[in-house]
């Protein structure tokens, strides 16, 4: 499983200490405050962000910069949310996307 | 609609110095981009620079974007994040959508008189059987991960592409703790720089010359477990019964980059197909004008290179954007360009660089 790196040859301690919880497909997981959704993710083991449309394919992280959109994922009831370049907020709710998704009711 | 004097997309290493060097003579510059921070892919380049003491080389990508970032500041660049410029309409209108994903988006029109297309470039992806599963990303991607996000992208990765950026990416992803069981290239010899190849290879990670990836295996719950490889013959195709398999939980490509000059071409200015620099890019003069007076063109989205050349492009077009608008006289400017252009040849040196010296020499003489 893929995991964190805390101390880097360059970077030197990239230890991140304040977290934030999300849901994920309704399981808890802890993630570092302010980083991007898809990392967060990764860090905890999650590399399918959702399944396209047509053949239900998996997609992962594929430009991680916000280009490509193959990480997009249902975020607090929104489709279509480029979990790559959007960072995590406390009791945020991410929920693998099928399709094109949908737009949720409680979404504001 | 909202007016400014000059306005840079992108703020990257082109973006930043294009800013920098128009607003230190008291243009009213907005910058504009589409990330959370600014400083585009530098603060992802946590190695040492090339190039003499003049291209500041051996300081690393990260502290020369710090260095920017402040300049910016100093001078009184307005910088507009979480923006991303989604059009250019004709009279030099950009069309900006603000804000993240998940947030209510707005939208604003500046009218600008003098805009600077600092882009940068995105990443190629090369088609193969699987190259869809999760676990195949670009190289970049995986950089991304690592040395900004802290985040290991695999355990156990095989890069593809053997340029600079395929050993350089190889590399940190080693000093990151991950395990890179090997780098392919489907030509005969390693694309990038010697000394980058050699560190990867004295980190005991082979270097597969005429080989390509056929083939990632994997399931539809974990993503990628294998890489089936083979060697290629003359004509680069794979030699059928060669193939060799690794077990790999990561696939990274480094195909190389083609310019984003996406809006450069929707407001007309005429582009051509450079392969040296990557593919469809904006034409461009001396000053990094394109053939639209006003709208200047910078860095990889006015031909791929390499980090150096972008911040020195950047300086052009902002010098060039404060001489146009009267903050400074034109001998002064053209003594300032001069010595950027010195600086930018220095940059077009030998093997690597010859091709794309050439290549621009000849975008510059459509103009004369």
């Amino acid at each position: 499983m893929p995991d964190r790196v805390n101390d880097h040859p360059i970077l030197g301690d990239t230890t991140r200490k304040e977290t934030v919880n999300i849901t994920v497909d309704g399981q808890k997981i802890e993630a570092k405050k302010g980083e991007m959704i898809a990392a967060a993710l990764f860090a905890n083991g999650i590399r399918i962000n959702r399944y396209t449309i047509k053949r239900e394919e998996p997609r992962g992280i594929f430009c991680g910069i916000g280009q490509c959109t193959d990480c997009a994922m249902t975020v607090n009831g929104k489709p279509n949310v480029r979990t790559c370049v959007t960072p995590v907020e406390e009791g945020m709710v991410v929920k693998t996307q099928y399709g094109v998704g949908e737009r949720e009711k409680n979404d504001d | 609609m909202i007016k400014r004097e000059a306005v840079v997309i992108g703020a990257g290493p082109a973006g930043l110095s294009a800013a920098i060097e128009a607003a230190k003579r008291d243009a009213d510059v907005l910058l504009i981009d589409e990330s959370l921070k600014a400083g585009g892919q530098l603060f992802k380049q946590i190695h040492k620079f090339f190039g003499s003491s003049a291209h500041r080389s051996g300081i690393r990508g990260i502290d020369i974007g710090k260095e920017l970032l402040e300049e910016a500041k100093k001078y009184g660049v307005e910088i507009w994040l979480n923006c991303v410029a989604t059009g250019l309409f004709k009279e030099k209108k950009i069309a900006v959508e603000k804000s993240l994903d998940n947030q209510n988006k707005t939208a604003e029109i500046i009218k600008a008189e003098k805009i600077v297309i600092a882009t940068g470039a995105s990443e190629n992806a090369i088609a193969f059987e699987g190259w869809t599963l999760p676990g195949v990303m670009g190289a970049g991607a995986a950089q991304t991960m690592a040395n900004i996000h802290n985040v290991l992208p695999g355990e156990k990765i095989l890069m593809i592409g053997s340029g600079n950026v395929g050993l350089i990416v190889s590399y940190q992803l080693l000093q990151a703790g991950a395990e890179v069981v090997g780098v392919l290239e489907a030509a005969p010899e390693i694309g990038g720089y010697g000394v980058h190849a050699a560190k990867i290879v004295r980190a005991g990670v082979p270097i597969h010359t005429s080989t390509t990836i056929v083939e990632a295996r994997g399931d539809e719950k974990n993503g990628v477990k294998e890489a089936v490889v083979c060697d290629v013959d003359d004509c680069w195709q794979p030699i059928k019964g060669q193939e060799k398999i690794y077990e790999v939980d990561t696939i990274t490509i480094a195909a190389g980059l083609k310019p984003l000059m996406e809006l450069a071409r929707m407001h007309g200015c005429r582009c051509d197909f450079i392969p040296q620099l990557g593919g469809w890019l904006p034409l461009h003069d001396k000053n990094m004008e394109t053939t639209y007076p006003g709208i200047y063109v910078a860095g990889d989205s006015a031909g791929v290179e390499e980090a150096n050349t972008a911040l020195e492009e950047g300086r052009l077009a902002g010098v060039a954007i404060a001489e146009s608008l009267g903050y400074i006289h034109s001998n002064k400017a053209s003594s300032i360009k001069n010595e950027i252009w010195n600086r930018v040849d220095g940059l077009r040196l030998g093997p690597f660089g010859e091709s794309r010296l050439e290549a621009k020499e000849k975008i510059i003489k459509t103009f004369q």
